[in-house]
Protein backbone atom coordinates (compact mmCIF):
# COMPACT_ATOMS: atom_id res chain seq x y z
CA UNK A 1 0.00 0.00 0.00
CA UNK A 2 1.31 3.41 -0.59
CA UNK A 3 1.14 6.16 1.52
CA UNK A 4 1.28 9.23 -0.85
CA UNK A 5 2.21 12.90 0.39
CA UNK A 6 -0.47 15.40 -0.90
CA UNK A 7 1.17 18.79 -0.82
CA UNK A 8 -1.56 20.21 0.46
CA UNK A 9 -3.06 17.84 2.59
CA UNK A 10 -0.49 15.67 3.76
CA UNK A 11 0.13 11.74 4.14
CA UNK A 12 -3.29 9.78 2.67
CA UNK A 13 -4.08 6.34 1.04
CA UNK A 14 -3.55 5.87 -2.09
CA UNK A 15 -7.08 4.75 -3.42
CA UNK A 16 -7.68 8.85 -2.95
CA UNK A 17 -5.24 9.51 -5.70
CA UNK A 18 -5.65 8.98 -9.36
CA UNK A 19 -2.30 8.70 -11.55
CA UNK A 20 -1.54 11.00 -14.11
CA UNK A 21 1.36 9.68 -15.93
CA UNK A 22 5.45 11.31 -16.60
CA UNK A 23 5.76 15.02 -15.32
CA UNK A 24 8.50 15.38 -17.50
CA UNK A 25 7.22 15.76 -20.87
CA UNK A 26 6.93 19.20 -21.88
CA UNK A 27 3.97 19.83 -24.38
CA UNK A 28 5.65 21.76 -27.48
CA UNK A 29 4.89 25.46 -29.00
CA UNK A 30 1.70 25.34 -31.04
CA UNK A 31 3.81 25.68 -34.33
CA UNK A 32 6.57 23.16 -33.21
CA UNK A 33 7.17 20.25 -35.71
CA UNK A 34 5.29 16.88 -35.63
CA UNK A 35 8.15 15.40 -35.01
CA UNK A 36 8.35 17.12 -31.32
CA UNK A 37 4.07 16.72 -30.93
CA UNK A 38 5.00 12.94 -31.71
CA UNK A 39 7.48 12.75 -29.06
CA UNK A 40 5.23 14.98 -26.49
CA UNK A 41 2.23 12.30 -27.02
CA UNK A 42 4.24 9.09 -27.54
CA UNK A 43 7.40 8.82 -26.48
CA UNK A 44 8.28 8.14 -22.93
CA UNK A 45 11.86 7.61 -21.13
CA UNK A 46 9.80 4.61 -18.77
CA UNK A 47 12.95 4.92 -16.61
CA UNK A 48 13.32 1.93 -13.85
CA UNK A 49 14.29 3.83 -10.82
CA UNK A 50 13.32 7.71 -9.86
CA UNK A 51 10.23 8.60 -11.97
CA UNK A 52 8.82 12.16 -11.68
CA UNK A 53 4.89 11.83 -11.95
CA UNK A 54 1.69 13.56 -11.92
CA UNK A 55 -0.84 12.57 -9.89
CA UNK A 56 -4.59 13.89 -9.00
CA UNK A 57 -5.85 14.31 -5.53
CA UNK A 58 -9.10 13.27 -6.76
CA UNK A 59 -10.72 12.12 -3.57
CA UNK A 60 -9.19 14.79 -1.43
CA UNK A 61 -8.16 18.21 -2.61
CA UNK A 62 -8.46 17.27 -6.44
CA UNK A 63 -5.29 19.12 -7.00
CA UNK A 64 -2.51 18.24 -9.64
CA UNK A 65 0.96 17.70 -7.81
CA UNK A 66 4.27 15.84 -9.03
CA UNK A 67 5.57 12.70 -7.21
CA UNK A 68 9.08 11.17 -7.48
CA UNK A 69 8.64 7.54 -6.92
CA UNK A 70 10.87 4.77 -7.36
CA UNK A 71 9.51 2.20 -10.05
CA UNK A 72 12.15 -0.43 -8.53
CA UNK A 73 10.30 -0.25 -5.06
CA UNK A 74 7.72 2.43 -5.35
CA UNK A 75 9.31 4.04 -2.57
CA UNK A 76 8.30 7.56 -2.33
CA UNK A 77 11.08 10.04 -2.38
CA UNK A 78 9.38 13.42 -2.75
CA UNK A 79 6.63 15.51 -3.63
CA UNK A 80 5.66 18.83 -4.69
CA UNK A 81 3.22 21.36 -6.12
CA UNK A 82 2.30 21.56 -9.29
CA UNK A 83 3.73 24.96 -9.89
CA UNK A 84 6.80 23.66 -8.07
CA UNK A 85 10.13 21.82 -8.74
CA UNK A 86 10.66 18.67 -6.98
CA UNK A 87 14.05 18.81 -5.35
CA UNK A 88 17.18 17.47 -6.53
CA UNK A 89 18.71 17.43 -10.28
CA UNK A 90 15.83 17.07 -13.35
CA UNK A 91 16.19 13.96 -14.73
CA UNK B 1 15.89 -38.12 -27.27
CA UNK B 2 12.50 -38.02 -28.50
CA UNK B 3 9.64 -38.49 -25.15
CA UNK B 4 7.03 -41.21 -25.96
CA UNK B 5 5.63 -44.50 -24.29
CA UNK B 6 8.37 -46.33 -25.34
CA UNK B 7 10.99 -43.83 -23.51
CA UNK B 8 8.45 -43.45 -20.73
CA UNK B 9 8.80 -47.11 -20.06
CA UNK B 10 12.69 -47.36 -20.50
CA UNK B 11 12.44 -44.21 -17.94
CA UNK B 12 10.19 -46.76 -15.64
CA UNK B 13 12.69 -49.67 -15.84
CA UNK B 14 15.90 -47.53 -14.29
CA UNK B 15 13.66 -45.69 -11.49
CA UNK B 16 13.29 -42.58 -13.94
CA UNK B 17 17.00 -41.87 -12.47
CA UNK B 18 18.90 -41.70 -16.24
CA UNK B 19 16.90 -39.04 -17.86
CA UNK B 20 19.00 -37.11 -19.67
CA UNK B 21 18.80 -33.06 -19.23
CA UNK B 22 16.38 -31.39 -21.60
CA UNK B 23 19.00 -28.56 -23.18
CA UNK B 24 22.47 -27.74 -22.69
CA UNK B 25 24.37 -25.17 -20.36
CA UNK B 26 26.79 -23.90 -22.60
CA UNK B 27 29.49 -21.24 -22.14
CA UNK B 28 28.70 -18.61 -24.79
CA UNK B 29 30.13 -18.42 -28.42
CA UNK B 30 32.86 -15.65 -29.62
CA UNK B 31 30.37 -15.06 -32.35
CA UNK B 32 26.39 -16.40 -33.44
CA UNK B 33 24.77 -15.41 -36.68
CA UNK B 34 21.93 -14.19 -34.62
CA UNK B 35 21.48 -13.28 -30.66
CA UNK B 36 17.97 -13.18 -29.25
CA UNK B 37 18.00 -11.25 -25.24
CA UNK B 38 15.47 -12.87 -23.58
CA UNK B 39 14.73 -16.37 -22.21
CA UNK B 40 11.00 -16.13 -22.15
CA UNK B 41 8.53 -18.05 -23.80
CA UNK B 42 8.90 -15.16 -26.60
CA UNK B 43 12.94 -15.37 -27.17
CA UNK B 44 12.68 -19.58 -27.09
CA UNK B 45 10.09 -19.39 -29.62
CA UNK B 46 11.91 -17.20 -31.60
CA UNK B 47 15.33 -18.89 -31.54
CA UNK B 48 13.49 -22.44 -32.30
CA UNK B 49 11.50 -21.09 -35.42
CA UNK B 50 14.94 -19.41 -36.76
CA UNK B 51 16.58 -22.90 -36.49
CA UNK B 52 13.13 -24.65 -37.67
CA UNK B 53 11.65 -22.61 -39.93
CA UNK B 54 14.48 -20.47 -41.59
CA UNK B 55 17.84 -22.55 -40.93
CA UNK B 56 19.26 -20.61 -38.94
CA UNK B 57 21.46 -22.75 -36.62
CA UNK B 58 24.11 -20.84 -34.52
CA UNK B 59 21.59 -18.36 -32.46
CA UNK B 60 22.08 -17.93 -28.91
CA UNK B 61 19.50 -17.06 -26.35
CA UNK B 62 20.43 -14.57 -23.51
CA UNK B 63 18.68 -15.02 -20.09
CA UNK B 64 19.67 -12.61 -17.25
CA UNK B 65 17.92 -14.85 -14.74
CA UNK B 66 16.73 -18.60 -15.31
CA UNK B 67 14.20 -19.67 -18.11
CA UNK B 68 10.82 -18.49 -18.13
CA UNK B 69 11.00 -16.64 -14.81
CA UNK B 70 9.67 -13.48 -15.87
CA UNK B 71 6.38 -13.20 -17.51
CA UNK B 72 6.23 -16.60 -19.53
CA UNK B 73 5.98 -18.05 -15.73
CA UNK B 74 3.66 -14.90 -14.14
CA UNK B 75 0.53 -14.55 -16.55
CA UNK B 76 -2.60 -16.83 -15.79
CA UNK B 77 -2.14 -19.12 -18.98
CA UNK B 78 -5.64 -18.01 -21.08
CA UNK B 79 -5.06 -18.26 -24.74
CA UNK B 80 -7.85 -16.98 -27.12
CA UNK B 81 -7.86 -14.76 -30.57
CA UNK B 82 -11.46 -13.13 -29.56
CA UNK B 83 -10.02 -9.54 -31.22
CA UNK B 84 -12.41 -7.23 -33.07
CA UNK B 85 -9.70 -5.57 -35.15
CA UNK B 86 -8.08 -7.50 -38.27
CA UNK B 87 -4.76 -7.16 -37.54
CA UNK B 88 -5.19 -8.45 -34.07
CA UNK B 89 -7.91 -11.07 -35.07
CA UNK B 90 -5.45 -13.02 -37.73
CA UNK B 91 -2.17 -12.24 -35.62
CA UNK B 92 -3.77 -14.32 -32.49
CA UNK B 93 -6.01 -16.82 -34.59
CA UNK B 94 -2.97 -17.65 -36.37
CA UNK B 95 -1.17 -17.93 -32.82
CA UNK B 96 -4.29 -20.04 -31.34
CA UNK B 97 -3.41 -22.11 -34.43
CA UNK B 98 0.10 -22.84 -33.09
CA UNK B 99 -1.21 -24.06 -29.64
CA UNK B 100 -3.39 -26.25 -31.13
CA UNK B 101 -0.74 -28.69 -32.40
CA UNK B 102 2.42 -27.52 -30.08
CA UNK B 103 2.60 -30.45 -28.06
CA UNK B 104 3.46 -32.64 -30.88
CA UNK B 105 5.36 -29.90 -33.00
CA UNK B 106 7.59 -29.52 -29.74
CA UNK B 107 7.44 -33.16 -28.67
CA UNK B 108 6.36 -31.94 -24.93
CA UNK B 109 2.88 -32.06 -23.50
CA UNK B 110 2.25 -28.16 -23.05
CA UNK B 111 -1.24 -29.25 -22.18
CA UNK B 112 -3.55 -26.91 -24.17
CA UNK B 113 -7.10 -27.10 -22.72
CA UNK B 114 -10.15 -25.97 -25.38
CA UNK B 115 -12.11 -25.31 -21.83
CA UNK B 116 -13.56 -22.21 -23.75
CA UNK B 117 -13.40 -18.25 -23.27
CA UNK B 118 -16.62 -16.30 -22.04
CA UNK B 119 -16.84 -12.83 -21.56
CA UNK B 120 -19.74 -12.09 -20.08
CA UNK B 121 -22.11 -9.18 -21.03
CA UNK B 122 -23.85 -7.40 -18.32
CA UNK B 123 -26.04 -4.63 -20.29
CA UNK B 124 -27.96 -4.36 -23.71
CA UNK B 125 -24.89 -2.03 -24.38
CA UNK B 126 -22.15 -4.38 -23.25
CA UNK B 127 -24.16 -7.06 -25.36
CA UNK B 128 -24.24 -4.95 -28.78
CA UNK B 129 -20.34 -4.50 -28.37
CA UNK B 130 -20.04 -8.29 -27.96
CA UNK B 131 -22.08 -9.38 -30.85
CA UNK B 132 -20.27 -7.06 -32.87
CA UNK B 133 -17.01 -8.34 -31.93
CA UNK B 134 -17.92 -11.66 -32.39
CA UNK B 135 -19.78 -10.83 -36.24
CA UNK B 136 -16.21 -9.52 -36.91
CA UNK B 137 -14.45 -13.17 -34.98
CA UNK B 138 -17.11 -14.77 -37.40
CA UNK B 139 -15.99 -13.19 -40.40
CA UNK B 140 -12.49 -13.24 -40.15
CA UNK B 141 -12.91 -17.45 -40.10
CA UNK B 142 -12.78 -17.27 -35.83
CA UNK B 143 -15.28 -19.62 -33.64
CA UNK B 144 -17.32 -17.43 -32.06
CA UNK B 145 -20.84 -18.32 -30.00
CA UNK B 146 -23.28 -16.07 -28.33
CA UNK B 147 -24.62 -17.72 -24.90
CA UNK B 148 -28.19 -16.83 -23.50
CA UNK B 149 -28.13 -16.25 -19.24
CA UNK B 150 -29.99 -19.33 -19.14
CA UNK B 151 -27.54 -21.38 -21.33
CA UNK B 152 -24.85 -20.01 -18.97
CA UNK B 153 -26.69 -20.47 -15.71
CA UNK B 154 -26.75 -23.83 -16.98
CA UNK B 155 -23.54 -24.85 -17.55
CA UNK B 156 -21.97 -22.99 -15.01
CA UNK B 157 -23.87 -23.09 -11.79
CA UNK B 158 -21.59 -21.51 -9.48
CA UNK B 159 -22.45 -18.49 -11.29
CA UNK B 160 -24.40 -15.77 -9.67
CA UNK B 161 -27.53 -15.39 -12.73
CA UNK B 162 -29.42 -13.98 -10.85
CA UNK B 163 -31.90 -11.29 -12.28
CA UNK B 164 -31.04 -8.82 -9.15
CA UNK B 165 -27.58 -10.14 -8.68
CA UNK B 166 -25.19 -7.29 -8.13
CA UNK B 167 -23.56 -7.46 -11.89
CA UNK B 168 -26.46 -8.89 -13.71
CA UNK B 169 -25.59 -11.14 -16.60
CA UNK B 170 -27.41 -10.60 -19.57
CA UNK B 171 -25.74 -13.31 -22.00
CA UNK B 172 -21.95 -14.11 -22.93
CA UNK B 173 -19.88 -14.10 -25.96
CA UNK B 174 -17.98 -17.52 -26.36
CA UNK B 175 -14.60 -18.74 -27.89
CA UNK B 176 -14.75 -22.38 -27.67
CA UNK B 177 -11.58 -22.95 -29.07
CA UNK B 178 -9.50 -20.74 -26.12
CA UNK B 179 -8.43 -21.82 -23.37
CA UNK B 180 -5.76 -22.77 -21.20
CA UNK B 181 -1.76 -23.76 -21.38
CA UNK B 182 0.74 -24.67 -18.75
CA UNK B 183 2.46 -21.85 -18.99
CA UNK B 184 6.39 -23.42 -17.53
CA UNK B 185 6.10 -26.03 -20.23
CA UNK B 186 5.68 -23.52 -23.11
CA UNK B 187 9.29 -22.29 -22.26
CA UNK B 188 10.31 -25.37 -21.60
CA UNK B 189 8.99 -27.03 -24.67
CA UNK B 190 10.49 -24.01 -26.68
CA UNK B 191 14.11 -24.61 -24.59
CA UNK B 192 14.37 -28.52 -25.46
CA UNK B 193 13.01 -28.22 -29.03
CA UNK B 194 15.51 -25.18 -29.56
CA UNK B 195 18.67 -26.58 -28.27
CA UNK B 196 17.96 -30.32 -30.16
CA UNK B 197 18.58 -27.90 -33.22
CA UNK B 198 21.83 -26.27 -32.14
CA UNK B 199 20.44 -23.07 -30.46
CA UNK B 200 22.61 -22.31 -27.07
CA UNK B 201 20.78 -21.09 -24.18
CA UNK B 202 22.67 -18.95 -21.68
CA UNK B 203 21.15 -18.27 -18.31
CA UNK B 204 22.86 -15.91 -16.08
CA UNK B 205 23.88 -13.76 -19.14
CA UNK B 206 22.67 -10.26 -18.34
CA UNK B 207 22.97 -7.79 -21.33
CA UNK B 208 24.40 -4.77 -20.57
CA UNK B 209 24.57 -2.91 -23.86
CA UNK B 210 24.23 -3.14 -27.38
CA UNK B 211 27.53 -2.21 -29.73
CA UNK B 212 26.60 -0.39 -32.91
CA UNK B 213 29.17 0.80 -35.72
CA UNK B 214 27.87 2.27 -38.46
CA UNK B 215 24.30 2.37 -37.66
CA UNK B 216 24.47 -1.52 -37.83
CA UNK B 217 24.64 -3.70 -34.41
CA UNK B 218 27.63 -5.81 -33.96
CA UNK B 219 27.14 -7.27 -31.03
CA UNK B 220 25.86 -7.16 -27.11
CA UNK B 221 27.91 -6.43 -23.67
CA UNK B 222 27.08 -9.06 -21.46
CA UNK B 223 27.77 -9.60 -17.65
CA UNK B 224 29.59 -13.14 -19.63
CA UNK B 225 31.72 -10.94 -22.09
CA UNK B 226 30.85 -9.47 -25.42
CA UNK B 227 29.33 -11.98 -27.83
CA UNK B 228 29.12 -10.56 -31.64
CA UNK B 229 26.31 -11.09 -33.75
CA UNK B 230 24.64 -9.08 -36.78
CA UNK B 231 21.56 -9.70 -36.40
CA UNK B 232 20.08 -9.03 -32.12
CA UNK B 233 16.36 -9.51 -31.67
CA UNK B 234 15.01 -7.98 -28.26
CA UNK B 235 12.30 -10.25 -26.75
CA UNK B 236 12.36 -8.63 -23.05
CA UNK B 237 8.46 -7.27 -22.40
CA UNK B 238 8.03 -5.39 -19.61
CA UNK B 239 11.56 -4.34 -19.42
CA UNK B 240 11.41 -3.34 -23.87
CA UNK B 241 12.29 0.51 -22.96
CA UNK B 242 15.12 -0.22 -20.92
CA UNK B 243 17.02 -2.24 -23.36
CA UNK B 244 15.88 -0.56 -26.14
CA UNK B 245 17.60 2.72 -24.30
CA UNK B 246 20.79 0.29 -24.98
CA UNK B 247 20.61 0.75 -28.78
CA UNK B 248 19.69 4.81 -28.31
CA UNK B 249 15.79 4.24 -29.14
CA UNK B 250 13.04 5.88 -27.51
CA UNK B 251 9.44 3.32 -27.10
CA UNK B 252 5.86 4.60 -27.20
CA UNK B 253 5.75 1.87 -23.98
CA UNK B 254 5.13 2.66 -20.51
CA UNK B 255 5.82 -0.52 -17.82
CA UNK B 256 2.94 -1.51 -15.76
CA UNK B 257 2.52 -3.81 -12.92
CA UNK B 258 -0.36 -6.36 -13.65
CA UNK B 259 -1.65 -8.80 -10.60
CA UNK B 260 -2.67 -12.29 -10.44
CA UNK B 261 -3.76 -14.55 -7.49
CA UNK B 262 -4.29 -17.90 -6.36
CA UNK B 263 -6.98 -19.39 -4.16
CA UNK B 264 -6.50 -22.66 -1.81
CA UNK B 265 -6.73 -25.98 -4.50
CA UNK B 266 -9.92 -27.21 -4.62
CA UNK B 267 -11.66 -30.36 -6.89
CA UNK B 268 -13.24 -29.42 -9.99
CA UNK B 269 -15.49 -26.55 -10.17
CA UNK B 270 -15.25 -24.06 -13.38
CA UNK B 271 -14.09 -25.96 -16.10
CA UNK B 272 -14.13 -22.81 -18.69
CA UNK B 273 -12.73 -19.42 -18.71
CA UNK B 274 -14.98 -16.78 -17.08
CA UNK B 275 -14.46 -13.17 -18.01
CA UNK B 276 -15.78 -9.92 -16.90
CA UNK B 277 -15.17 -6.88 -18.88
CA UNK B 278 -17.36 -4.81 -16.99
CA UNK B 279 -15.80 -5.53 -13.42
CA UNK B 280 -12.43 -6.05 -15.69
CA UNK B 281 -12.05 -9.55 -13.71
CA UNK B 282 -11.06 -12.73 -14.99
CA UNK B 283 -11.07 -16.29 -13.78
CA UNK B 284 -9.82 -19.69 -14.40
CA UNK B 285 -9.26 -23.32 -12.18
CA UNK B 286 -6.00 -24.46 -12.63
CA UNK B 287 -5.16 -28.39 -13.10
CA UNK B 288 -3.41 -28.46 -9.73
CA UNK B 289 -6.84 -26.80 -8.42
CA UNK B 290 -6.13 -23.50 -7.90
CA UNK B 291 -8.60 -20.93 -9.01
CA UNK B 292 -6.26 -18.40 -10.44
CA UNK B 293 -7.73 -14.72 -11.03
CA UNK B 294 -6.99 -11.73 -12.10
CA UNK B 295 -8.18 -8.06 -13.40
CA UNK B 296 -6.80 -4.44 -14.01
CA UNK B 297 -3.09 -2.73 -13.72
CA UNK B 298 -2.23 -1.07 -10.81
CA UNK B 299 -2.11 2.06 -12.82
CA UNK B 300 1.34 3.24 -12.29
CA UNK B 301 4.78 3.10 -13.61
CA UNK B 302 6.39 -0.23 -11.96
CA UNK B 303 9.15 -2.22 -12.65
CA UNK B 304 8.27 -3.79 -9.24
CA UNK B 305 6.71 -6.97 -10.08
CA UNK B 306 4.70 -6.73 -6.82
CA UNK B 307 1.26 -4.48 -6.56
CA UNK B 308 -0.52 -2.77 -4.30
CA UNK B 309 -3.44 -4.29 -2.15
CA UNK B 310 -6.34 -1.78 -3.62
CA UNK B 311 -6.50 -4.06 -6.95
CA UNK B 312 -6.22 -7.59 -5.22
CA UNK B 313 -9.37 -6.42 -3.45
CA UNK B 314 -11.15 -4.90 -6.23
CA UNK B 315 -10.48 -8.46 -7.82
CA UNK B 316 -11.46 -10.45 -5.32
CA UNK B 317 -14.84 -8.04 -4.75
CA UNK B 318 -15.48 -9.08 -8.08
CA UNK B 319 -14.68 -12.71 -8.20
CA UNK B 320 -17.45 -12.92 -5.26
CA UNK B 321 -19.99 -10.78 -6.96
CA UNK B 322 -20.18 -13.32 -9.47
CA UNK B 323 -19.39 -16.27 -7.50
CA UNK B 324 -20.81 -16.21 -4.40
CA UNK B 325 -19.95 -19.68 -3.25
CA UNK B 326 -15.95 -19.11 -3.70
CA UNK B 327 -16.34 -16.65 -0.90
CA UNK B 328 -15.53 -19.72 1.65
CA UNK B 329 -11.73 -20.28 -0.12
CA UNK B 330 -8.98 -18.64 1.03
CA UNK B 331 -6.44 -16.53 -1.08
CA UNK B 332 -3.13 -18.15 -1.00
CA UNK B 333 -0.58 -16.01 -3.47
CA UNK B 334 -0.51 -13.54 -5.05
CA UNK B 335 1.71 -11.96 -7.79
CA UNK B 336 2.56 -9.39 -10.20
CA UNK B 337 4.33 -9.71 -13.69
CA UNK B 338 5.54 -6.31 -15.53
CA UNK B 339 3.74 -5.38 -18.72
CA UNK B 340 5.14 -3.61 -21.81
CA UNK B 341 1.88 -1.38 -21.88
CA UNK B 342 2.01 0.63 -25.55
CA UNK B 343 0.12 3.71 -26.39
CA UNK B 344 -2.22 1.56 -28.67
CA UNK B 345 -2.91 -1.62 -26.62
CA UNK B 346 -1.04 -3.35 -29.70
CA UNK B 347 1.96 -4.98 -29.88
CA UNK B 348 5.71 -4.36 -31.47
CA UNK B 349 6.80 -7.32 -33.77
CA UNK B 350 9.24 -4.90 -35.92
CA UNK B 351 12.55 -4.19 -37.13
CA UNK B 352 14.04 -1.60 -35.27
CA UNK B 353 15.27 1.86 -36.66
CA UNK B 354 18.98 0.38 -36.31
CA UNK B 355 20.20 -2.42 -39.22
CA UNK B 356 20.20 -5.81 -37.26
CA UNK B 357 18.20 -4.75 -34.55
CA UNK B 358 14.65 -6.20 -33.78
CA UNK B 359 11.79 -6.50 -31.04
CA UNK B 360 9.02 -8.44 -30.29
CA UNK B 361 7.59 -6.49 -27.37
CA UNK B 362 4.86 -3.95 -26.25
CA UNK B 363 2.34 -6.93 -25.57
CA UNK B 364 0.27 -5.25 -22.99
CA UNK B 365 -1.78 -7.85 -21.24
CA UNK B 366 -1.61 -10.49 -24.41
CA UNK B 367 1.96 -11.73 -24.30
CA UNK B 368 1.57 -15.13 -23.44
CA UNK B 369 -1.57 -15.95 -25.80
CA UNK B 370 1.33 -14.63 -28.68
CA UNK B 371 3.78 -16.79 -27.35
CA UNK B 372 4.41 -19.01 -30.27
CA UNK B 373 3.39 -16.37 -33.31
CA UNK B 374 5.05 -13.89 -31.27
CA UNK B 375 8.18 -16.21 -32.27
CA UNK B 376 7.49 -17.14 -35.64
CA UNK B 377 6.95 -13.96 -36.68
CA UNK B 378 9.76 -12.07 -35.12
CA UNK B 379 12.22 -15.20 -36.29
CA UNK B 380 10.79 -14.42 -39.96
CA UNK B 381 11.52 -10.59 -39.67
CA UNK B 382 14.77 -11.52 -38.39
CA UNK B 383 15.40 -14.14 -41.12
CA UNK B 384 14.63 -11.69 -43.93
CA UNK B 385 14.98 -8.90 -42.75
CA UNK B 386 11.37 -7.29 -43.55
CA UNK B 387 7.81 -8.72 -41.71
CA UNK B 388 5.39 -11.30 -42.34
CA UNK B 389 2.43 -10.28 -43.75
CA UNK B 390 0.90 -10.91 -40.15
CA UNK B 391 3.20 -8.43 -37.93
CA UNK B 392 3.15 -6.10 -41.04
CA UNK B 393 0.96 -3.65 -39.11
CA UNK B 394 2.45 -4.08 -35.82
CA UNK B 395 5.66 -2.06 -36.70
CA UNK B 396 6.91 1.22 -34.37
CA UNK B 397 6.55 3.76 -37.40
CA UNK B 398 2.74 3.06 -36.43
CA UNK B 399 2.64 5.85 -34.06
CA UNK B 400 4.12 8.12 -35.35
CA UNK B 401 2.17 7.54 -39.55
CA UNK B 402 -1.26 7.72 -37.29
CA UNK B 403 -1.64 3.98 -38.50
CA UNK B 404 -2.98 3.09 -34.84
CA UNK B 405 -4.32 -0.81 -33.91
CA UNK B 406 -6.18 0.78 -30.71
CA UNK B 407 -8.55 -2.14 -30.05
CA UNK B 408 -10.38 -0.08 -27.50
CA UNK B 409 -10.54 3.16 -28.93
CA UNK B 410 -9.03 4.52 -25.77
CA UNK B 411 -6.54 7.00 -26.57
CA UNK B 412 -2.74 7.42 -25.98
CA UNK B 413 -2.30 6.75 -22.96
CA UNK B 414 -0.62 3.59 -22.07
CA UNK B 415 -2.34 2.36 -18.85
CA UNK B 416 -5.89 3.04 -20.88
CA UNK B 417 -5.64 0.08 -22.83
Amino acid sequence: MMLIPCPWCGPRNQVEFTYGGDATVKRPADDAPESAWFDYVYLRDNPRGPHDELWLHSAGCRSWFKLRRDTRTHDIIASARIDQDLPGPVR
Amino acid sequence: MRYSIFSLARGALSRHQNWPLAWRSPAPKKRYDAVIIGGGGHGLATAYYLAKEHGITNVAVLEKGWLGGGNTGRNTTIVRSNYHLEPNAHFYEFSLKLWERLSQELNFNVMYSARGVLNLVHSPADMDTAMRRGNAMRLNGIDAKFLSRDEIAAWIPNLDCAPDARFPIAGGLLQPRGGTVRHDAVAWGYARAADSLGVDIIQQCEVTGIRIDGGAVTGVETSQGFIATPKLGIAVAGHSSHVAAMAGIRLPIESHVLQAMVSEPVKPILDTVVTSGAVHFYISQSDKGELVMGGDLDFYNSYAQRGNLPIIEHVVAACLALFPSFGRLRLMRTWGGIMDMTVDGSPIIAKLPVDGLYMTGGWCYGGFKATPASGYLHAHTIAHDAPHPLNAAFTLERFAEGRMIDENGAGPYAWAH
